[in-house]
């Protein structure tokens, strides 16, 4: 059953990579330049780390049934910590406060994703308006670390997270790598897996068949905080600088899209990483894909909705069978898709 | 006469069941005519198709002569056929007037003629069903039994002629299924055709006047009411298992075992405006009922002992054990389990499989980092599949795709895996077949004999006869009375429930 599921992300992934490959035949085509690895596909890779990491995170957050707007300021508050403290250490190449300056960065955007577990598990708050208020203030608390500047800091060994190359691939590939099959490994090598989809599902039930449905909610909203975080991290050492007011911008919805795209339904339960981290390369993809065929910048956005609208379609059991000719509302089939069918 | 509605030769097929097979039903304008049979009969299969919420694989619907297809509720209301579930499905935040007319109002000009549309709600409230209530207001502020009646209005203000009345009885206690029943009457009269789905044999043969029978998704017949005796009916439903009704044994047997040590005991135990504070002593190895109407705080008490609800007055405490109990998580750590009588929202989490149901509290006790391996849940799950004979035996199914009573038979599994002391049982056989029920009873009852402890809550009185050693009996949320041995027979037992003076 899971391995049908990702059938559409696979093959909408499969048409745009198609698709590149016809407008420009050197797309896939990999060079070597100074023992590292160049070309269209690593591009997609490195530059979506950062939207991944979002997305392992937010696919935890969607499956207890919750939502989380505030990724996006996590991403630049994160950028901002790390950068504020390597400009002011005294060697920002030194490796301790390279280290500190991204431990203190983790360890802040943790506590803002335990923050919003707060809100949602223990003060009763809805997810989506708890996460408002973050996603509101995260931007002014990034602006206030770097005081309306954009802070530029010097230091290779803060630079090699997001631009480092490791065995000829960009190191942002294994962060990412490492992300995803941690997260895998304790969702579905421990319990942890049973017990975020089963509070999705009916967080009454699973309360009283006696699951800690708010310390399950409270781990797994700061694990989405510490994955936007690390996002921030590899964003901010990248480009070696930290904008408090654009970093991160609409991560958020880039993410519950790859999310949805990826077969986890919103409306909490079942989900699926692997679909996730598809539905992230899709997104990724098509946004290389819009810049490279240049649609004018003014329809970007458009041509971005289109596609993820006929992506959203082609997965729903429902619209397939309208398309079909035979129609079969109610069906339980039509509620497996991550779309939720209207009712 | 011919019959308003005519089905003949449906099939319908779901991946691996077949759930309909060759089902024929017909249904004459001023009938009630019950569709019987166990859960998995194929029962709620038969209605989804007729409303349009699954299409047959194979035959014909015909309405007053003429084949119909529809594809949807809606459809369905617009050919006459409206539904009333056993889940009353309007909004409770709007009011009377605005579930019964929701989709259909009154309009002139673009606008909602509020007035002329309360003025309709009420006639036909008062007229039609001999209700007299305000209403404008929000619906969830009458009862259950009130709110059906107003489902019931919906329905016949789109002008039903065939109304499909599914297990609306379960929820209602003894007066207001009198007043149900009137209405039924009337409606009959007026020549409305009702199809009527209950468990409930005497309610059967207390209202219909035709009876179909499903077994296992296939047609057992059609009988008037008066040519079919009861033990008939039964084994007809289900089939060669009458034998298993009558090797049960008698609650005199039952009520023969000594009692076991103290085990649990709530002194004073109470909550306010749920429960009044109670005194109550379960000792091991015993079954005690609790008796009692709907709202009588049955459920209440339960949930105190399990910690769903917090109590704020007295104290707590199960034998060699110090604390409290706030929490299902204490209660579930000193051996207490908890099936709730709502089994939709409380009980089954329907995205889940069979076995992850089963082994989910098992788990929740173990904690996240200790995981139970794949392997060894599926042992765990194939063994209670086999021990509680739940259908179908796949475990890798999901729990919604299951019958209600398989489903609570995956419930039982889930609380047993954990081995539990105290085994609280609210209402585990409402809405269930006759054979599961005696399954169920049975299991009960051999349960105490290995030494575990149950509360069984229940509706039905003889059940709880049947199977308690000790009953506590509650009326207006007070424990009015407690009783065993020889005082314990219906009749001590209904007069503790009504509470009226000795005759």
């Amino acid at each position: 059953m899971r391995k049908h599921r990702l059938v559409w992300p696979l093959l909408v992934l499969a048409l745009l990579l198609l698709f590149n490959l016809i407008y420009s035949p050197d797309f896939f085509s990999i060079k070597v330049r100074d023992g590292h690895l160049y070309g269209s596909v690593i591009d997609i890779l490195n530059f979506g780390s950062p939207l991944i990491l979002v997305a392992i995170g937010m696919t935890l957050v969607i499956a207890t049934g919750g939502i989380d707007l505030s990724v996006g300021s996590v991403v630049a508050i994160a950028g901002a910590m790390a950068c504020l403290q390597i400009s002011r250490a005294s060697d920002p190449n030194s490796l301790i406060s390279v280290l500190s300056a991204v431990g203190l960065a983790l360890v802040l955007s943790a506590a803002l994703g335990l923050w919003n577990g707060f809100l949602v598990s223990r003060i009763g708050i809805q997810p989506i308006i708890a996460t408002l208020v973050l996603m509101v203030a995260g931007r002014g608390i990034a602006q206030l670390i770097t005081n309306g500047q954009i802070i530029t800091v010097q230091s290779s060994k803060y630079q090699y997270l997001g631009a480092g190359f490791w065995l000829s691939l960009p190191f942002s590939i294994f962060v990412v790598a490492a992300v995803f099959a941690i997260a895998s490994l304790l969702t579905r090598k421990t319990a942890l897996g049973l017990f975020i989809e089963a509070v999705g599902c009916k967080p009454t039930a699973s309360r009283l068949a006696g699951v800690r449905s708010r310390t399950v909610t409270l781990a797994v909203y700061s694990f989405c905080g510490l994955c936007a975080g690390m996002a921030g991290l590899l964003l901010s050492s990248n480009v070696s600088s930290a904008d408090g007011n654009n970093a991160g911008q609409w991560y958020e919805l880039d993410a519950i899209l790859a999310v949805v795209v990826g077969g986890t339904s919103l409306n909490g339960g079942r989900f699926h990483l692997a679909g996730t981290l598809v539905g992230a390369l899709i997104i990724q993809t098509l946004t290389t894909t819009i810049y490279m065929v240049g649609v004018p910048p003014e329809i970007t956005l458009v041509v971005k909705a289109v596609v993820v609208l006929a992506v959203c379609l082609i997965q729903s059991d429902q619209f397939r069978a309208a398309l079909g000719g035979k129609r079969k509302p109610g069906t339980p089939a039509a509620a497996k898709s991550g779309v939720k069918p209207h009712a | 006469m011919e019959p308003i509605l005519h089905m003949s030769g449906i099939h319908k097929t779901f991946p691996g069941v077949k759930a309909l097979k060759n089902v024929n039903f017909r249904l004459f304008p001023g009938e009630v005519h019950a569709l019987m049979g166990e859960n998995g009969a194929g029962k709620s299969t038969l209605i989804k198709v007729l409303t349009g919420v699954y299409a047959a694989d194979q035959g014909l619907v015909e309405m007053a002569g003429a084949p119909i297809r529809v594809h949807s509720p809606q459809e369905a209301q617009l050919a006459g056929i409206s539904t009333v579930y056993q889940e009353i499905n309007l909004c409770p935040n709007l009011s009377v007037a605005e579930n019964i007319y929701i989709g259909h109002e009154p309009y002139r000009f673009g606008r909602v003629r509020w007035k002329e549309m309360n003025r309709n709600a009420e006639r036909l409230l008062k007229e039609r069903l001999h209700l007299d209530i305000d209403v404008t207001r929000p619906l969830e502020s009458y009862s259950v039994a009130v709110q059906q009646l107003i489902a019931i209005a919906r329905a016949l203000s789109i002008s039903a002629k065939v109304l499909i009345l599914d297990e609306p009885t379960s929820s209602l206690d003894q007066s207001e299924v009198r007043q149900l029943f009137a209405i039924m009457r009337k409606l009959k009269e007026q020549g409305l055709a009702i199809l009527f789905v209950t468990h409930f044999l005497d309610q059967v043969y207390e209202i219909s006047d035709r009876i179909t029978i499903l077994r296992g998704g296939e047609f057992m017949g059609e009988y008037l009411v008066n040519e079919l005796p009861r033990i008939e009916l039964v084994s007809k439903m289900i089939g060669k298992e009458l034998e298993m009704l009558e090797e049960f044994p008698s609650s005199a047997e039952a009520s023969g075992r000594p009692a076991g040590q103290l085990l649990l005991n709530a002194a004073g135990l109470g909550k306010q405006g749920s429960i009044e504070p109670f005194d109550l002593q379960i000792h091991q190895g015993e079954i005690v009922g609790l008796a009692g109407l709907l709202g009588s705080g049955r459920t209440e008490l339960a949930r105190l002992l399990f910690g769903a609800d917090r109590h704020d007055q007295g104290s707590l405490q199960m034998a060699g054990s110090g604390g409290s109990i706030h929490s299902p998580r204490q209660a579930i750590d000193e051996g207490i389990a908890f099936c709730s009588e709502n089994r939709k929202k409380e009980g089954i989490i329907d995205d889940l499989t069979v076995r992850e149901n089963i082994v989910l509290a098992l788990q929740a006790a173990k904690g996240w980092f200790r995981a139970i391996p794949r392997k060894c849940q599926e042992e765990i799950a194939e063994e209670y599949i086999r021990l509680l004979n739940i259908h179908p035996s796949d475990s890798e199914q999901l729990i919604r795709n299951l019958s209600g009573g398989n489903q609570q038979k995956v419930l039982l599994a889930r609380w047993l895996v954990t081995e539990p002391k105290l085994l609280i049982l609210d209402e585990p056989t409402r809405g269930i077949d006759i054979g599961a029920k005696t399954e169920i009873q049975k299991l009960v009852l051999t349960l105490a004999e290995k030494g575990m402890s149950v509360l069984f809550i229940s509706s039905e009185l003889e059940e709880v006869l049947r199977v308690s050693d000790r009953i506590a009996v509650l009326r207006d949320r007070r424990k009015v009375k407690e009783m065993s041995g020889a005082e314990m027979n219906q009749q001590q037992v209904m007069q503790a429930i009504a509470g009226g003076e000795k005759g």
